[in-house]
């Protein structure tokens, strides 16, 4: 069978070759125009003159468009339309597009844009968390909060109570191929799109708002993405707007990449956020009560920013049952990039508030960080694994009532009944010889007045489903041509992570055929319409059931076709190994597909798949958003110099839960380039605005991700590889997003280092770049 | 400008703007198109190409590279890095095996510098790949498929003979001519590695109307090794620099293997990183604490100075219209010299402070000390004052204590985003104590350790 095989990337000869096309390699009729916005250089004001002559005189130019050009929807928001494509006399952060200019290339675009003059008189700007708190300046009424249990009463009387604060930065998304599109103006006023997006069908929704065209008018079509973490789900709108606007009104197709300082400057990043934290501890070091107080930058438009602080207040709790809670979030509205999505989606801050409480009470109580973790971690899933959460109809029926009654809930009151990581920590903890290495380096400390090593272990549990329940729907469209290839489509986009060829993988082992004989096609708005964003690590998972069941519709249509024609069973109808087996007969697939072809048989199929038993009510906190989580952990070395901050990895071991992999090479590429951007937020990659709003760090020069002598020196991953209690496809889990907290093993290790260096709990703050490295030095010794 | 070179083995005769880049020329003159950009700042690698002149072959940022720049060259890309016939080079069969490829937007750029390096044999992947960003696979499979590709051998097909190619009148063959040319026309801008002066088009859209581009002057990329010194000329590539340094200067050195990354030490010269008048460039502190002597030309007018005599103020160096930088002497031995880079990132980073130490001692005192400050004011500098409290002192952890503190009389260094004031200004006190450590023997250099 195709699926749980390694098999690479399904692009990665056209990769290696340079044949893989992007938008901007996609060959453009003669005459395409090409965009460039002009941008905002005050973070709040008032627009009182715009003096578009020398843009418009510029050489190669022919149109300049303000928002009083547009014809319909000045709108490029994924959620409140607070989000014009081209500002309207308000100007809400530095970077903000103005004007958009449409020459006959990208250069003279980029020149003319900058002859531009807009005055804007300036007003008061709101940049900072301590400002919007103070200026009230937020989205929704006052701040969300989640409570479950007493937790005053528990605060006050815990033996112990630890008190503090964590800020984290924000993250560029720093995807290597920058936004993209392309419009290609159709007869009658259609259009097609060509995005790089983790959305087409918000893209073609966009842009038939934005030409006044019912949804039917406009297609758009992704085939991949230079990587998208989350910075194309909604962030590519503008673009392709402005393409589909510009293409309207002239005519000719339209291309727009952003610069990458444009880019960096006009998109949102990952949200940053401020954690305190309100503890009560016995004196073993369990949790008692938490209150937590999470307050997140938003920026200046809604965007994705309500559903992502709802899942950083779902993942407080992280990997640990914490009997009484209280989370209270504050969404501040900031005059900055408008924050969005990124890889954990708002969880990664969330655990890292919960992580520093671990690491924090650790330090306090004088105990190992990972027997703090471990007892406070929530019960484990019972034997068997078949207390599926959701709707295992088909199973043997159990008892699982008691079970249900014991488990322990989340703050968000759903039970956890899939809880693996007491055994997967124990053999993490094994194999990467961790307490026999945490002896050795405090004894190597010792002898080292300069150089500290730490060393530290952090899990994650990550929940799988979009909090928006009807978001988690799929569709797939799947065609068997009567030579037995096969036309594979569906809902999801590829950005790198190999969803395509793991669906793809899917598709071939419902057939019984080779995975060479599944044509990969381009995500397209009219082949599976009405699609959720590629996103919440939900690809595999939706798509792969949804082109399961289209490909079982057209199995079922063969088997009953040829059980008539064998006068056999439809029971006794296999596919396997390329051949479909009747009775005692054996034909090759295609040969089936052809007989079933010349008897009539619809060989074309759509598939579908909902997710079951999701209920959530996001006010109250209460119910159960996810279908399963994924879990993971993992153990990172690191060293740091107490004379100047600078830091590095020297060892990581990590452990993922995957499920039953899809496909154990793709999965391990994601959690080993996830732990690595993982690190890379919490450690090298700082934003940073002045006080003006303007970002500093808007190109690599100044932003720094990454690079490759930063991964560990010795990086040692493996998967889990159990099976998903909860139904998935061939019970595989998601994997895109969890493994990015195991990063945060990194920071928790370099505080661990820290710690080495003096007797007080350091207090490290995030990003810990060298500069905060040194800081908390300082903090360590008092 | 008329340019010749080949491309993938074919000759190209080309009439160009003079900053027409070699990516924008690929992308958009010859559809050409698995060359991407990603930066345009020569910071992503995702537009690396192998060039090859008479040194050898060399990995290139082709986002900064300006047409005349390939005048004589030979040029591969991605699209000619497999066979004509399909057949794939080593390294690229290996990032299929090894999954190296995610999105695949940086692919390309990291095949062309996989493919380069493994035409020399090069094993040290990381100093390799160090200019190539990939945000998707976190690294470990690249370099696992590069390692694996080590022991296959290079194919026929990679192998480039640079054309032979006529005198342009752009970019002239004899110092003399050159010095010539820029006396009469000192507001031509001096183009030589251009990873300076390729922003200034990529990113300020500025036009260059006068280029005088250096390359093919042989003159100025000379190396010289004396008894007792070294003598770069001023075009000598930061790659050439490194591979003299190593022998002579172990820890200057290791600075300029973290200098840029090897595509842009491919480019970079050192006359190019002094004559800028950075006070970020990593080459003038280490080569002020050496006291080094620099070299300049105007017409037939030669001068020489001590090299921080050349940095004036910010923005102002003491280089007259018209007059080059020709090269700069430095002593072939000084073993007390160490030299430290501070940055956010270790590898392709430009330092929040670089800090350069030669201090001699004999019979336990100080018997002198140069130390020189990148990143601590408006130009490169010496530390005098703390030379002064150091100079004739028992070279002791109490002596590091009283001269460190004098940094701030030497020093008013500025906040901005790559490090606070208050942080560069420990950190360079703390530079001295880390250079007295290790002269007691004290590990103190995270690079040196491992799990």
């Amino acid at each position: 069978m195709s699926v749980a095989k390694p098999l690479p990337h399904d692009a990665a000869h056209l990769h290696v070759t340079g044949a893989a096309r992007y938008i901007d390699d996609i060959p453009t009729p003669a005459g395409t125009l090409h965009l460039v916005f002009g941008l905002s250089d005050v973070a709040k004001g008032m627009i009182t003159a715009i003096d578009l002559a020398a843009v418009r005189a510029a050489p190669g130019v022919v149109a300049v468009l303000t928002a009083a050009d547009l014809p319909f929807a000045n709108d490029v928001s994924p959620s409140v339309h607070d989000e014009p494509l081209l500002a309207t006399g308000e100007v809400h952060y530095l970077g903000q597009p103005l004007f958009l200019v449409v020459a006959d290339s990208h250069l003279a675009a980029r020149k003319a844009a900058r002859l531009g003059k807009v005055d804007i008189a300036a007003q008061t700007s709101i940049l900072t968390i301590d400002e919007a708190l103070a200026a009230e300046s937020r989205f929704e009424d006052g701040p969300r909060i989640w409570t479950k249990g007493d937790v005053e009463g528990a605060l006050a009387t815990a033996p112990r109570r630890i008190t503090g604060q964590i800020t984290m930065g924000g993250q560029e998304h720093f995807y290597l191929e920058g936004q993209a599109a392309l419009a290609l103006p159709q007869e009658g006023g259609d259009m097609v799109v060509q995005s790089s997006t983790q959305h087409p069908t918000e893209i073609q929704h966009k842009v038939a708002d934005a030409l006044g065209l019912p949804m039917h008018a406009v297609r758009c079509e992704v085939r991949r993405m230079g990587g998208g973490f989350g910075g194309k789900e909604s962030q590519g709108n503008a673009l392709a707007v402005a393409c589909a606007v510009a293409a309207r009104l002239t005519g000719r197709p339209c291309k727009m990449r952003y610069d990458r300082d444009d880019d960096m400057m006009i998109t949102g990043k990952r949200h940053d956020f401020r954690i305190t934290y309100d503890v009560g501890v016995d004196e073993d070091g369990r949790l008692l009560a938490v209150d937590f107080v999470q307050m997140t930058r938003c920026g200046w438009a809604l965007d994705l920013s309500l559903p992502v602080a709802d899942r950083a207040m779902l993942h407080a709790d992280n990997a640990y049952h914490l009997p009484a809670t209280r989370i209270t979030s504050h969404r501040l509205k900031t005059n900055t990039q408008s924050a969005t999505a990124f890889r954990g989606f708002g969880g990664p801050q969330g655990v890292l508030g919960i992580e520093r409480v671990m690491d924090h009470v650790a330090a306090e109580l004088g105990l190992d960080p990972v027997v703090v973790r471990q007892r406070n971690f929530y019960a484990p899933m019972a034997d068997g694994g078949l207390s599926a959460p959701h709707g295992a109809a088909h199973l043997p029926p159990e008892d699982i009532s008691a079970r249900k009654m014991e488990a322990q809930t989340t703050p968000y009151h759903m039970p956890v009944t899939d809880f693996i990581l007491h055994g997967l920590a124990e053999r993490l903890l094994e194999t990467s010889d961790y307490h026999a290495r945490r002896a050795a380096i405090a004894r190597w400390n010792d002898g080292q007045p300069v150089l500290k090593r730490g060393i530290a272990f952090s899990p994650v549990k990550f929940g799988i489903s979009f909090t928006l329940s009807h978001l988690n729907q799929a569709g797939a469209l799947v065609h068997v041509y009567q030579d037995g290839s096969v036309h594979m489509n569906h809902g999801g986009t590829e950005m790198g992570q190999g969803l395509f060829q793991k669906v793809a993988q899917v598709a071939a082992s419902r057939f019984g055929i080779d995975v060479a004989a599944v044509k990969i096609t381009a995500t397209d708005t009219a082949k599976v319409p009405n699609t959720s964003a590629t996103a919440a690590s939900s690809g595999s998972d939706l798509n792969g059931m949804a082109v399961a069941n289209a490909c079982d519709t057209i199995r079922d249509r063969i088997a009953a076709c040829l059980a008539q024609l064998h006068q056999a069973r439809i029971e006794d109808v296999h596919f396997a190994d390329g051949h479909v087996h009747v009775g005692g007969d054996v034909m090759t697939f295609a040969k089936a597909a052809q007989t079933a072809y010349f008897q009539r048989v619809s060989l074309s199929a759509t598939g579908f798949y909902k997710t079951p038993g999701l209920s959530w009510d996001r006010i109250k906190g209460e119910g159960t958003p996810f279908f399963y989580f994924a879990q993971g952990a993992a153990v990172t070395e690191v060293v740091i110099d107490a004379l100047t901050g600078e830091n590095r990895i020297l060892r990581t071991d990590l452990l993922h839960d995957a499920g039953a992999s899809l496909n154990p090479a793709l999965d391990i590429g994601q959690v080993e380039g996830a732990y690595v951007q993982g690190a890379g937020w919490l450690t090298t990659e700082e934003l940073v605005w002045d006080a003006k709003g303007r970002l500093r760090t808007h190109a690599p020069a100044t932003y720094k991700i990454p690079a490759c002598s930063d991964r560990p020196d010795v990086f040692n991953v493996a998967l889990w590889d159990q099976p998903n209690p909860a139904q998935t496809i061939y019970r595989s889990k998601a994997v895109g997003e969890p493994p990015f907290m195991l990063g945060i093993s990194a920071f928790l290790a370099l505080s661990a280092a820290v710690q080495a260096c003096g007797p007080h709990y350091p207090d490290l703050q995030a990003p810990a770049t060298s500069e905060e490295v040194l800081r908390a030095i300082h903090r360590s010794r008092g | 400008m008329e340019i010749t070179f080949l491309l993938n083995g074919e000759t190209m005769r080309v009439t160009a703007q003079p900053t027409t880049t070699l990516l924008d020329w690929l992308r958009n003159g010859r559809g050409l198109c698995g060359t991407k950009e990603g930066c345009n700042e020569g910071d992503c690698g995702a537009c690396t190409v192998m060039v090859t002149d008479d040194s050898g072959a060399k990995a290139l940022n082709a986002c900064i590279l300006f047409l005349p720049q390939l005048h004589g060259k030979a040029v591969r890309t991605v699209e000619g890095i497999a066979a004509p016939d399909g057949t794939l080079h080593p390294v690229q069969q290996a990032m299929i095996d090894h999954h190296g490829s995610q999105c695949g937007f940086c692919t390309p750029g990291f095949i062309a510098a996989m493919a380069t390096a493994h035409l020399a044999g090069r094993t040290d992947h990381d100093d390799v790949l160090a200019g190539n960003l990939c945000r998707c696979t976190g690294y470990a499979p690249i370099i696992r498929a590069a390692k694996a590709a080590e022991a296959q051998p290079s194919p026929d097909w990679m192998q480039d003979t640079p054309p032979a190619v006529e005198t342009v009148p752009y970019a002239p063959e004899t110092l003399d001519a050159l010095a010539a040319f820029y006396a009469a026309n000192p507001d031509a801008v001096i183009v030589a590695g251009a990873t300076d002066v390729g922003l200034w088009v990529t990113k300020q859209l500025r036009d260059l109307p006068k280029p005088l581009f250096l390359h093919r002057c042989t003159d100025l990329q000379q190396v010289e090794v004396t008894d007792d010194a070294l003598h770069f000329g001023a075009t000598v590539t930061m790659t050439a620099v490194l591979d003299v340094l190593r022998d002579h200067h172990p820890s200057y050195a290791e600075l300029v293997r973290r200098y840029g990354s090897d595509q842009v030490r491919n480019a970079a010269t050192i006359g190019g990183n002094i004559a800028n008048g950075s006070p970020i460039g990593d080459n003038p502190p280490a080569l002020i604490a050496l006291g080094a002597q620099l070299h300049l030309r105007r017409g037939d007018a030669l001068r020489e100075m001590p090299i921080e005599a050349f940095f004036l103020d910010y923005g102002k160096q003491n280089r007259q219209p018209g007059e080059l930088v020709t090269g700069v002497t430095l002593p072939r031995h000084a073993p007390d010299l160490r030299c430290y880079k501070i940055s956010k990132r270790f590898d392709q980073d430009i330092s929040a402070v670089c800090g350069c130490f030669n201090i001699s001692v004999v019979e336990g005192v100080v018997a002198s000390a140069r130390i020189a400050f990148g990143g601590m004011s408006g130009i490169p500098a010496r530390a005098t004052t703390v030379e002064q409290a150091l100079i004739g002192q028992p070279w002791t952890q109490a002596t590091v204590d009283v001269a460190a503190g004098s940094f701030s009389d030497d020093f008013t260094p500025l906040s901005d985003m790559r490090a606070s004031a208050a942080y560069r200004l420990e950190v360079a006190q703390n530079l001295l104590h880390r250079y007295f450590a290790q002269s007691q023997g004290q590990a103190a250099n995270v690079l040196e350790v491992s799990a």
